[in-house]
């Protein structure tokens, strides 16, 4: 085993994580904007920025939903509760002690069992939570009439509004979380440059050398 | 100038205590269309002979147009009745009540003044049978001259009259029998115009600023625009003309196979019920309104335009007071036009007034119940004089656009009914706007139907809503999204549609920020302890 740095973060995903955040932060802009949270912009302008920031974002995920199952890189998000608890702990207790973090990223699993089991909660539940209501909101028309009278639209709403908070929270935690390393910066490089530390196994640095040496620093 | 002069004898013998310069009307004349006929009525014998009197004249259209009385005697114009096919209600000036001068029964020579014929006189019987009853000119003559006049139960004058010291000659019914041709607005506007008994009074979207308008005003009618007349709009087959608002067409495909006639006077059998042209994701969404919402709740943002005000407030229980003994009247009103209005008539009572009024919003399945006699009122309440139907869980109902009329009027305290007033008639010692006895007047009023009535009334509180249609602004000053899709929108009292930007769920809201708080709070806090225990750390 050795310390390498390798392409962890392929161009792709790059791309898919900061075209998302962009998005992302213009659909909890405008959509507060159209709930009425806030009245930094004009009602109509809001719904035409939201909708097509939405189509643009599920356009995306169609994207990144082919580059999961292709590439196989869906198993970084499989759950595991093999150090799980000992990052749980390190968060509640052992960070405040300088503690070092109990993960050690690894070429097959680039996220700690915490961080795992959380994007995959968002992806699997709360986007799709707020994909589908927004898709059932926005095309209201469409179904008003089996629903006639009855206050779906309402249900349609209340639960696009929780999801949009959920998600609030969720960025709120994850740019906390950013912090947590020896800084900031460190955390978020890799997400630009692609280049992260990994302990590699001798399979893997020796397949890496051999067949994608772009992927690897020397 | 003919209209005006019919203008001011309508509206002097409306007021009988107005003063001469409050009731003089801008002076207006629409444009009129070419006429397209085949036959030039000057060139008729039969016409180019004076005659007598309005049936006179009628026989003599009806000896070409044999048709032409049996077909008006069918319509609503005609038959002041109007069976409601839905609620069975029987309706028309002939059965209903509403909060501007009552009620037409006992008042008959007044009221019938707008019939469309000669010698209505009494409401408890058909309008005359003979088909030379038929006033066929009212709504034909292009000369502008011939008005029924008001108290002549439909007919015009036939000599020279003095009224309030000014001579009124009569038309020359041969001039208007060789003239005529289809109804411009003038014809129409001469009744519809002055419902309520002056200029706008009832409908609100329906005024002498219509006749020459600008595109402000009324976007289809404006004179220098697309110059429509009524008809364009209120087409008719056989005499019956199509746009009710007792049964509203309030959904309307807008389809229409080539050359198939319409019939019906909507915004979509013209526009279609996806109005906004091409794909810009504005207009999908707005034509994914037109299911719920009016073509008029945006395009009519405001009423009563160019001018010329409406009565939003008619107070009959203030009637009846006088000074000296004297009938008396105050005009604390001057409207656009710069016409001064009275706020106070001893006849009629208070009057409030608007211009430009923003609507009232309802849903609206196109009945509107009437609180007729028979129906018993709760005076506690503000009583509506009629009701509109229709809600948000209904596919029928689109929210639209209404004239809210605030009343006071006098009700049978003991059997819990509106009641008729008797308020015309000169020579009466029971017209109202003559004795000023209500008791006496209300009495006279409920004989007149054979109406049970106890002798006690009082005054209620009531509301009137007249669907607004006409008066449509142009494109650019459509409502904008914002003035629903806001806190307190123009659509915050209307219920059973979550309208994003005005609808919240407020405790949902409530958690949601919370939540978010609490979040942020716990990440600092977490952060803080971190660098505190850190520095501590280092420290040691």
């Amino acid at each position: 085993m050795s310390m390498r740095r390798v392409v962890l973060f392929t161009k792709f995903e790059r791309f898919w994580h900061w075209t998302q955040m962009t998005l992302i932060f213009i659909l909890l802009f405008t959509g507060f904007a159209i709930h009425g949270t806030h009245h930094l912009m004009p009602f109509d302008k809001a719904v035409m920025v939201h909708t097509f920031a939405a189509l643009a974002l599920i356009l995306l995920w169609v994207f990144a939903i082919f580059w999961h199952l292709t590439t196989g890189t869906w198993r970084h998000y499989v759950p595991t509760s093999n150090g799980l608890f000992p990052v749980a702990r390190y968060y509640a207790f052992g960070i405040f002690k300088g503690e070092h973090h109990p993960y050690r990223k690894t070429y097959q699993r680039k996220h700690n069992p915490l961080q795992a089991l959380s994007y995959l909660g968002l992806k699997l539940f709360l986007f799709p939570a707020i994909w589908l209501s927004g898709l059932l909101y926005l095309f209201y028309p469409m179904w008003s009439n089996m629903v006639a009278g009855s206050n779906w639209l309402e249900g349609v709403a209340i639960l696009h509004v929780i999801s949009a908070f959920a998600i609030l929270i969720f960025i709120i935690a994850h740019i906390y979380l950013l912090t947590t390393g020896h800084s900031f910066k460190e955390h978020v490089m890799p997400m630009v440059t692609g280049y992260d530390e990994v302990d590699l196994s001798e399979a893997e640095e020796a397949y890496l050398q051999q067949d994608e040496l772009g992927h690897i620093k020397s | 100038m003919k209209f005006k002069h019919s203008l001011i004898l309508m509206l002097t013998l409306c007021f009988s205590t107005a003063y001469a310069d409050s009731s003089t009307p801008k002076p207006a004349t629409a444009p009129k269309h070419a006429s397209t006929s085949t036959a030039d009525h000057s060139q008729f014998e039969i016409l180019k002979q004076a005659f007598k009197s309005g049936p006179e004249l009628t026989a003599a259209c009806l000896t070409c147009h044999t048709e032409a009385s049996h077909q008006v005697k069918q319509s609503l114009h005609w038959k002041w009745e109007y069976k409601h096919p839905e609620t069975g209600q029987m309706l028309g000036k002939k059965h209903v009540i509403n909060s501007f001068c009552g009620n037409v029964a006992s008042n008959e020579p007044r009221c019938t003044s707008c019939h469309v014929g000669y010698d209505w006189k009494d409401m408890s019987k058909e309008p005359p049978a003979e088909d030379n009853k038929v006033d066929c000119v009212v709504c034909h003559d292009t000369t502008g001259t011939y008005s029924k006049w008001p108290t002549g139960a439909g007919h015009p004058l036939y000599e020279p009259t003095v009224s309030k010291g000014v001579t009124v000659m009569p038309p020359d019914l041969s001039k208007v029998a060789q003239s005529v041709g289809l109804p411009e607005r003038e014809n129409c506007g001469s009744c519809h115009f002055f419902g309520g008994g002056a200029d706008n009074v009832k409908h609100g979207d329906l005024s002498t600023a219509l006749l020459t308008p600008d595109k402000h005003t009324d976007v289809h009618m404006a004179a220098d625009g697309l110059n429509f007349a009524c008809t364009t709009c209120h087409v008719s087959t056989e005499h019956q003309i199509e746009g009710s608002r007792y049964a509203v067409n309030t959904h309307d495909d807008g389809k229409k196979k080539p050359g198939e006639r319409r019939d019906v006077a909507t915004c979509e059998s013209c526009h279609s019920n996806k109005p906004h042209p091409d794909n810009t994701l504005k207009h999908v969404k707005l034509n994914n309104h037109t299911e719920k919402v009016a073509c008029q709740t945006c395009h009519i943002p405001e009423f009563a335009k160019g001018g010329v005000a409406t009565k939003t407030s008619w107070r009959w229980s203030e009637a009846g007071k006088l000074k000296d003994g004297k009938p008396y009247s105050e005009e604390g009103y001057t409207q656009g036009n710069g016409e001064h209005l009275h706020t106070y008539l001893s006849t009629k009572g208070k009057f409030e007034y608007g211009e430009d009024v923003v609507p009232h919003y309802a849903w609206f399945d196109g009945q509107v119940e009437y609180n007729l006699l028979s129906e018993k009122i709760d005076p506690s309440k503000v009583v509506e004089v009629n009701k509109i139907n229709g809600s948000a869980a209904d596919s029928d109902s689109r929210i639209w656009p209404f004239k809210r009329m605030e009343g006071s009027q006098a009700y049978d305290k003991i059997n819990k009914t509106l009641v008729m007033n008797n308020v015309w008639g000169p020579t009466t010692d029971t017209a109202f706007w003559t004795n000023f006895d209500w008791a006496k007047a209300i009495q006279a009023g409920m004989d007149a139907i054979d109406a049970e009535y106890s002798g006690e009334f009082g005054f209620v509180d009531t509301y009137m809503y007249w669907p607004i249609t006409h008066m449509v602004a142009p494109k650019d000053e459509a409502l904008d999204c914002a003035d629903c899709h806001s806190d307190n929108g123009r659509l915050a009292d209307i219920k059973g549609v979550y309208m994003p930007g005005q609808s919240k769920n407020a405790t949902l809201d409530k958690l949601g920020m919370l939540a978010v708080i609490l979040t942020i709070l716990g990440v600092l806090g977490h952060g803080l302890i971190r660098l505190f225990l850190n520095k501590r750390g280092k420290q040691s």
